[in-house]
């Protein structure tokens, strides 16, 4: 199941400056896993160890923040593309 | 609520009341219909007006602001210009800490209403001005800080004022989208809109930060406001820069309405959710009207030949 994911800011560090990574998985976590295999610390940048993504990154599948679905274990489909982005403040 | 009086005995007595207009038009299918309300038509065009309002009412009431006191705020700009507006009107001196990556207009205005600006660096987006704000707040203990990512007056001014006009005008709306800042909009209007019939769904539509906030250095100086609680939301959406202008500008082409950068994002957000409603009633929230953006070029230009230019701005 490839999947474009798109990263940005800090995270982009950890993935060598790129934007955007084509990475395999059938669920959020699975990707973030293929991810980790190829760049080790990615996984710790975006989940902690109970499992759960960190409070201040949100996980977008096709712009819709995965948490409002099934969190780390949403499902992806072929075509997909993934953001994944700081939590930030406006006003 | 905020009672619309006919001759108002100074600017703050006109703040909110705003109008919600049918720009169904925009909508992806005919049994959804969407309305927007007019944030812009408060006194300095946001709806920031209503949470400075609340937030110095507040302040004055329990003696935390007293007579002349300096007033301290970090803010991305229409927090700042509506505090400024307060502070001409009832005596107060402002200072706002203020990213140094947004329009000349914001600049602009808050000089005008004789604000002081701090700069912060653009490149830490609002998260740096609420860092700086700290710094500055701790060194002038004498000053008075309103801080609206704290400040629990600012969810309450869309609990009391702006929840209750969208009751009254659209009993039977659906759905509720408004973009993500503080997230005080979000939690005090959706606070009580579920209170009043909790089968009302809460959208969040959040600014994709691009490439702007390159100067965070870690996770951990990511933010969320304590005034935020996430609990109300049923759904997040983020639309991209390019998205916001395309539809902050067919907006305004298709309705007349004349909004802000965040009301595009707005109004593509509440596009996404009606394409996954059968029917029903969706409430727009557009925050601030146009004129701040102007000197983007938005209404004038491509977004391909803006594209360099706007991605070092903070639209939000």
């Amino acid at each position: 199941m490839a999947v474009q994911v798109h990263v940005t800011s800090v995270i982009q560090r950890v993935v060598g400056g790129q934007r955007t990574i084509s990475a395999d998985g059938a669920t959020v976590i699975e990707l973030i896993e293929d991810i980790e295999a190829r760049y080790p610390g990615f996984r710790e940048t975006l989940v902690g160890e109970d499992g759960k993504l960190h409070r201040f990154v949100n996980i977008y599948l096709n712009d819709e923040d995965v948490r409002f679905l099934d969190g780390a274990e949403t499902q992806l489909s072929e075509g997909d593309e993934v953001s994944i982005l700081p939590a930030l403040a406006g006003g | 609520m905020i009672q619309p009086v006919t001759v108002a005995a100074n600017l703050a007595d006109l703040v909110g009341g705003t109008p919600l207009v049918d720009i169904s038009v925009l909508s992806p299918k005919p049994e959804v219909q969407i309305y927007a309300k007019l944030e812009g038509a408060n006194p300095t065009g946001s709806v920031k007006d209503r949470i400075a309002r609340f937030m110095i009412d507040a302040a004055e009431a329990d003696g935390r602001l007293e007579p002349g006191q300096t007033i301290l705020e970090p803010t991305s700009g229409n927090t700042g210009i509506a505090l400024a507006m307060l502070g001409s009107v009832r005596g107060y001196p402002v200072k706002v800490v203020m990213p140094d990556a947004v329009t000349r207009e914001r600049v602009e205005l808050l000089e005008a209403f004789g604000a002081e600006i701090i700069y912060s660096p653009g490149d830490l987006g609002t998260n740096g001005s609420v860092q700086m704000a700290e710094r500055v707040s701790a060194e002038h203990p004498e000053w008075f800080m309103p801080y609206q990512y704290e400040n629990e007056d600012n969810p309450r001014a869309h609990y009391e004022s702006t929840a209750p006009e969208i009751i009254a005008d659209m009993p039977d709306l659906d759905l509720f989208v408004a973009g993500l800042g503080t997230g005080g909009t979000l939690t005090g209007v959706g606070r009580r809109l579920k209170e009043y019939n909790p089968t009302i769904r809460v959208v969040a539509a959040a600014p994709h930060p691009g490439d702007l906030v390159q100067g965070l250095r870690s996770l951990e100086e990511g933010y969320i406001p304590p005034v935020f609680d996430e609990s109300v939301l049923d759904g997040r959406i983020v639309v991209d820069s390019s998205t916001s202008f395309r539809l902050t500008r067919e907006l305004t082409e298709k309705t007349g309405v004349f909004a802000g950068v965040s009301s595009g994002s707005v109004v593509r957000a509440a596009q996404i959710a009606a394409q996954r409603m059968t029917s029903g009633k969706i409430v727009c929230l557009l925050a601030d009207n146009g004129w701040k953006y102007l000197s983007s070029g938005l209404w004038t230009h491509t977004y391909e030949e803006l594209e360099e230019d706007v991605a070092t701005v903070l639209w939000w």
